[in-house]
């Protein structure tokens, strides 16, 4: 399925989120997650599932003021 | 300086972003000896940029208070706020809520709610504020245990705008720790700050951008100990008239 990834369309085959961060390549453990502006913890990543067109944003700690 | 059960001795706030090079950064963070630095959370890349950057400000060895910077809505800021505290392992959170792009001026009333759902969740909110008492005092009531009053529009580097307003927040809120969080743009706005009796200043901008921004660092520590040192001493009145230092008495007729 087709999913918004930090504003980028990415395919995947993963059904939930815990499954399509390591698909993405991301395998960090320095990441935050949120699926369609709503906050998805660590611990709740293996049992969320993804829907076509979702938006999810991986964040990670950077440069801030 | 007590911070939430924290007692932290610098009293100089330093932000991360801007600098020339992660090297000089790590310079300005060595330089001023500060024990708390700025973070955001932003787009993180498969390459892992983001975890390079965490790895290095861990070894700094200081506090990390991430921020909610670029946020508009309280939904926003308290998603960027749950984010920040899983992945850096802290309750602390310097709460921005942006009313307008031009001059981020803090939308305080989103402020105040996003600041009670925050507290209410047990995050220790460091609100990025105006100089407004109501709002000040609707900030604590949400559970806030410090105010970060602006000088001057964030990058700004106008220093303080309104120096008076400064000195009724210390008035009226003598136990709480005031923090200026941006405008700052030289070491003598700074120093005026602490003269005023506010407890920190936090500086991105200031340091990031100046030539030397070790060098500025070092500068601004310096103005914000004299600043402090200064206040503590109880400086005198002004006053419009001239008053002699010298003592008349003994003063020989020569004329």
């Amino acid at each position: 399925m087709k999913i918004i990834v930090n504003a980028q369309l990415h395919e995947v085959t993963a059904s939930t989120l815990g499954a399509a961060l390591p698909e993405l390549g991301f395998t960090s453990a320095a990441i935050a997650t949120a699926l369609n502006g709503s906050f998805v913890s660590k611990e709740t990543r293996d049992t969320t599932s993804l829907t076509e067109g979702d938006r999810l944003e991986i964040l990670a700690p950077m440069q801030g003021g | 300086m007590r911070l939430y059960g924290i007692d932290v001795t610098s009293r100089l706030l330093l932000g991360t972003a801007q600098y020339p090079s992660p090297a000089i950064l790590a310079d300005a963070i060595r330089a001023c000896d500060t024990q708390i630095i700025t973070v955001s959370l932003r787009r993180e890349t498969a390459d892992g940029t983001g975890a390079g950057f965490w790895d290095t400000l861990r070894e700094t060895g200081t506090y990390i208070l991430p921020n909610t910077a670029g946020c508009h809505s309280v939904q926003e800021a308290v998603t960027t706020a749950h984010m920040a505290r899983e992945v850096l392992g802290t309750d602390w959170i310097k709460l921005e809520v942006i009313g307008h792009s031009d001059t981020l001026q803090p939308d305080v009333f989103g402020l105040v709610e996003a600041a009670r759902i925050l507290c209410d969740d047990g995050f220790q909110v460091f609100p990025y504020t105006t100089d407004d008492l109501v709002v000040g005092e609707r900030l604590l009531d949400a559970g806030c245990e410090v105010l970060m009053p602006w000088g001057a529009p964030i990058g700004s580097g106008q220093g303080l705008r309104n120096p008076d307003a400064l000195r009724s927040m210390r008035a009226h809120f003598p136990d709480v720790p005031l923090i200026v969080d941006a405008g700052i743009g030289r070491p003598s706005d700074a120093a005026k700050a602490m003269e005023l009796g506010m407890d920190a200043v936090l500086l991105n901008t200031a340091v990031a951008k100046a030539g030397d921004p070790a060098e500025m660092a070092r500068a601004m520590t310096l103005a914000i100990d004299a600043g402090r040192a200064g206040y503590l001493a109880d400086p005198i009145e002004p006053r419009d008239m001239a008053v002699p230092s010298t003592p008349l008495l003994g003063l020989a007729e020569l004329a």
